[in-house]
C-alpha cells in the first residue's frame, strides 16, 4: 500500500468508526405498549402504532444523526402482562421509552417498572390522574388527558349552562368510581345537585333498568362515568327509552370519536364531551389524519393516538438536545425544561409532576343533518385554557413536589 | 302508590317487565344451546360468536345489499345457519364418537378465531344499527315507558320458543330426532338419514343464535365481543334449566331475566353475579338442573 493509500484507508476507517460510535449513542427504540385485541383497540392499538411511525417520520432522525426504531406489543389490559413486556423490553430488547399504555391499572404497573429501570414512560391512553398525583414519577409524563380534567371540563360546563341536577350511571370499578367522585365534586362546587347514582358491573349489555332509575330521578343530566362498550350501550338504549326526547341529557364523561362512530350520530347527537384533540379542528390535524388513514383506512384518529404522536416528537427533540437517551430521569427533566410545540397539540409545557399542559375542548355531537361528511361529528362549545383544564399542582399530592 | 321493600311498586313493575325482555334473549340463546346439546351432545361454545355473526350479518346486509331489518330477520339466520352446517360437516361430525370435551375445545377455539377475525376487520368499538322505523317510539304504560321495539322482542321470542318446543316435542319430525339421539342405529334401520338430520339440527340451533343476534343489533352495541359477554350467562341458564331440556331452557331463560331485573333494583352491583349464585345453589340441590332428566 502506498502512503496516500494508507492515509485514505486510515481516514475512511476513522469516519466509519465515528459513524458507528454516533449510531450507537443515538440509537433510540420506542415501544408502543397498547391494547391490540380488546375494547380499547380502536381508540389506541394499531392506530397508536401508526401515529408513532408518523412522528418518527416527521422528526426525521437522520437529519439529527439519530436512528429510531418503533416496536409494539399487546398488553391485553392485564397489569402483569404489561409489566412483564416492559421488563423484557428494557432488559433484553434495549427499548428506551414506552408510549401510550391505555388502561390505568396497566399504566400504573408499567410506571413502577420504568422508574426502577430509569427509562421513560409517556402515557397517552390511560386516564387515572394518580399518574401525576400520589404515583407520580420522575420518569413518567402524562400527555393527553386524565380523569380530573374530564370531570372538570364536562361537569363545570354543564352546570354553568343550566344542567344543575345530576344522576350518575357508574361502572363499578376504580376508574368509574374515581370519575364519579371527581365529577360529583365539581357539580356540587359549582352549585349543582347530585340526585342519585347507580353502579353497574363492567361490561354490562343491558342498561334499561339503570336508565329507568335515571328517568325516575328526573335529573336534568345523566352522567355516564364509564367507558367504551358500556357508554355505547347506555347511550344507544337511552335513545330507545326516550331519555333525550324526555328532556334529559347524557353527559359522556369519557367518550372517544371511535365511540361516537360506533353509536352513529342518530343515537349520539347532542352528547356533550370533553376532549383534548379533534381531527377536524385545524388544517394540520386534517393533514395528519389523511396520512394516518393510509394505515387505518376509514377510521379517525382519537386524542389518544394524536397524543402518542405529539409525545414522541417532544421526546425525540429532548434526545437530540441531550445527545443521549440512556438516562431516563435526565431525558424527562429535559422534556420538562423545554416548551412543547408540535403541529397537533400546539404550544404547551410540562409541569414538575409530569403533567403535560395544553388546552382542552368541550364538544357537542352534531345531529345527522349537521354532519356533512364522514367523521364530521363535533361542534365546539367551549375552549378550556391549559391553565384551567388540569388539576392544580398543589392538589395532586405528588411526592416530587416539595411541601 | 304502595311500596314493596322500600321500592315504589312503579319501579318494581318496570324492572319486572325489563327482566322479561332480557329473559327473551336468554331464552332464545339457551334454547339453541339446549337443542344442540340435547340432539347432538355437543357443548357449543361457538354459540356466542354465532350470535355476534347474526348481528353483524344484519349490519352487512343493510350496508351492502340494502336489506332492512325485516329481511335480515329471515336472511341472516339462514346464512349463518349455513355456516353452521359447514362447521358440522367439516369438523364436528368427526368428533361425534369422542368425549364431549373435544367438541367443547373445538367450538371454543372456533369462537376465538371467529371473534379475532371480526375484530381484525371491523375493530373493537362496534358498528351502528338503528331500530327499524315501524318499531320506533314507544308507549307510556303508567309505570314505565315501554319502547315498541322491546315489546316486539318479547312477542317474537315467545313465538319462536314455542314453535321450537312444539316442533321437537310434538311433531313427527321431532320424534325422529329424539329417537335418533337415543338410538341412531335403530332409527337408521327405518330408512332415516340420521347424519343429515343431525347436521340440519346443528344448523337450526346456530340459526337461532343468529336470530337472537339480529334482534339484539338495534339495542345492543354490535361489536365482536358482544357474544362472549353473554355466552357465560347463557351457559349458566342452560345448566340451571337442565342440560338439553328444551322447556327447561325456555322457562329458566325468562325466569332468570326477571331475577336479574329485580337484582338491578335492590343491589345493582350484584346483577351479573346473581345468576351464578343461583346456578351454584341449583347444582347443589338438583345436580341435573331444574328440568333435567338425570345425568
Amino acid at each position: 500500500m502506498t502512503r496516500t493509500g494508507r492515509l485514505v484507508f486510515a481516514i475512511a476507517a476513522l469516519i466509519c468508526a465515528s459513524a458507528v460510535a454516533q449510531a450507537e449513542d443515538l440509537n433510540v427504540k420506542i415501544g408502543v405498549l397498547t391494547d391490540m385485541s380488546s375494547l380499547y383497540a380502536d381508540l389506541s392499538g394499531l392506530g397508536s402504532v401508526a401515529a408513532a411511525k408518523l412522528a418518527v417520520e416527521d422528526f426525521n432522525p437522520a437529519a439529527h444523526g439519530m436512528k429510531v426504531e418503533v416496536v409494539s406489543a399487546d398488553h391485553q389490559n392485564k397489569p402483569d402482562v404489561g409489566a412483564n413486556i416492559a421488563r423484557q423490553w428494557y432488559d433484553v430488547d434495549h427499548v428506551d421509552v414506552i408510549v401510550d399504555v391505555p388502561t390505568s391499572s396497566v399504566a400504573l404497573a408499567v410506571n413502577e417498572v420504568t422508574r426502577e429501570k430509569n427509562k421513560v414512560l409517556l402515557v397517552s391512553g390511560a386516564a387515572s390522574s394518580d399518574l401525576t398525583g400520589p404515583k407520580c414519577s420522575p420518569n413518567t409524563i402524562h400527555w393527553t388527558y386524565d380523569t380530573w380534567m374530564l370531570a372538570n371540563g364536562t361537569g363545570k360546563a354543564l352546570v354553568k349552562t343550566g344542567g344543575d341536577t345530576w344522576f350518575f350511571i357508574t361502572a363499578d370499578y376504580a376508574f368509574g368510581q374515581a370519575l364519579e367522585r371527581d365529577t360529583a365534586a365539581v357539580v356540587v362546587a359549582n352549585g349543582g345537585k347530585v340526585l342519585g347514582k347507580v353502579r353497574h358491573p363492567l361490561n354490562t349489555s343491558d342498561f334499561s333498568s339503570f336508565l329507568l332509575q335515571a328517568q325516575t330521578s328526573k335529573a336534568k343530566i345523566i352522567g355516564l362515568a364509564n367507558a367504551g362498550g358500556d357508554t355505547i350501550n347506555a347511550i344507544k338504549q337511552g335513545a330507545e327509552f326516550g331519555v333525550t326526547a324526555g328532556g334529559q341529557h347524557f353527559a359522556g364523561l369519557l367518550v372517544f370519536i371511535s365511540d361516537v362512530n360506533a353509536l352513529g350520530l342518530k343515537s349520539a347527537q347532542g352528547l356533550v364531551l370533553t376532549s383534548t384533540w379533534y381531527w377536524d379542528m385545524t388544517d394540520a390535524n386534517r393533514a395528519f389524519t389523511k396520512r394516518w388513514q393510509a394505515a387505518r383506512p376509514g377510521k379517525f384518529p382519537t386524542m389518544v393516538q394524536a397524543g402518542v404522536y405529539s409525545s414522541i416528537i417532544h421526546y425525540l427533540k429532548a434526545i437530540a438536545a441531550l445527545k443521549s437517551g440512556t438516562d431516563g430521569k435526565a431525558v424527562v427533566a429535559k422534556m420538562k425544561e423545554m416548551p412543547t410545540d408540535d403541529t397537533l397539540f400546539g404550544k404547551g409545557s410540562i409541569r414538575a409532576d409530569g403533567r403535560n399542559l395544553h388546552d382542552a375542548f368541550l364538544f357537542e355531537v352534531k345531529t345527522p343533518a349537521e354532519s356533512k361528511y364522514p367523521g364530521d361529528d363535533y361542534k365546539l362549545r367551549a375552549t378550556i385554557p391549559a391553565a384551567e383544564a388540569f388539576r392544580p399542582l398543589k392538589d395532586g399530592n405528588c411526592p416530587l413536589i416539595g411541601g | 302508590m304502595f311500596e314493596i321493600f322500600g321500592i315504589p311498586s312503579q319501579a318494581l313493575f318496570g324492572q319486572l317487565l325489563l327482566g322479561l325482555i332480557n329473559g327473551s334473549f336468554y331464552a332464545l340463546l339457551s334454547l339453541g344451546l339446549a337443542v344442540i346439546f340435547g340432539m347432538l351432545n355437543i357443548i357449543n361454545f361457538t354459540h356466542g360468536a354465532q350470535y355476534m355473526m347474526g348481528a353483524f350479518a344484519a349490519y352487512l346486509l343493510l350496508q351492502h345489499l340494502g336489506l332492512n331489518y325485516w329481511a335480515a330477520l329471515v336472511v341472516a339466520p339462514i346464512v349463518i345457519g349455513v355456516t353452521g352446517v359447514l362447521i358440522e360437516r367439516l369438523f364436528l361430525q368427526h368428533l361425534r364418537k369422542l368425549d364431549p370435551l373435544y367438541g367443547l375445545l373445538l367450538t371454543f377455539g372456533l369462537a376465538l378465531v371467529i371473534e379475532g377475525l371480526f375484530r381484525n376487520v371491523y375493530g373493537s368499538s362496534g358498528l351502528p344499527y338503528q331500530v327499524p322505523e315501524a318499531l320506533q317510539g314507544g308507549r307510556n304504560l303508567g309505570f314505565m315507558f315501554l319502547p315498541n321495539y322491546r315489546a316486539w322482542v318479547i312477542v317474537l321470542s315467545l313465538a319462536v320458543c314455542f314453535a321450537t318446543w312444539f316442533a321437537i316435542e310434538r311433531t313427527r319430525l321431532g320424534s325422529y330426532l329424539r329417537a335418533a339421539t337415543e338410538n341412531p342405529v335403530l332409527v337408521r334401520a327405518f330408512g332415516i338419514n340420521v347424519p343429515r338430520m343431525v347436521t340440519l339440527t346443528y344448523g337450526f340451533g346456530v340459526g337461532l343464535a343468529a336470530l337472537a343476534g339480529v334482534m339484539a343489533a338495534p339495542i345492543y352495541n354490535v361489536s365482536p365481543q358482544m357474544g362472549s359477554d353473554l355466552i357465560i350467562v347463557v351457559f349458566a341458564v342452560v345448566v340451571i334449566g337442565g342440560m338439553g331440556s328444551i322447556m327447561g331452557a325456555i322457562v329458566t331463560g325468562f325466569a332468570l331475566g326477571i331475577v336479574e331485573g329485580l337484582t338491578k333494583v335492590f343491589y345493582p352491583e350484584a346483577s351479573n353475579t346473581v345468576i351464578f349464585v343461583i346456578m351454584a345453589i341449583v347444582l347443589l340441590i338438583r345436580p341435573a338442573g331444574l328440568f333435567g332428566r338425570g345425568v
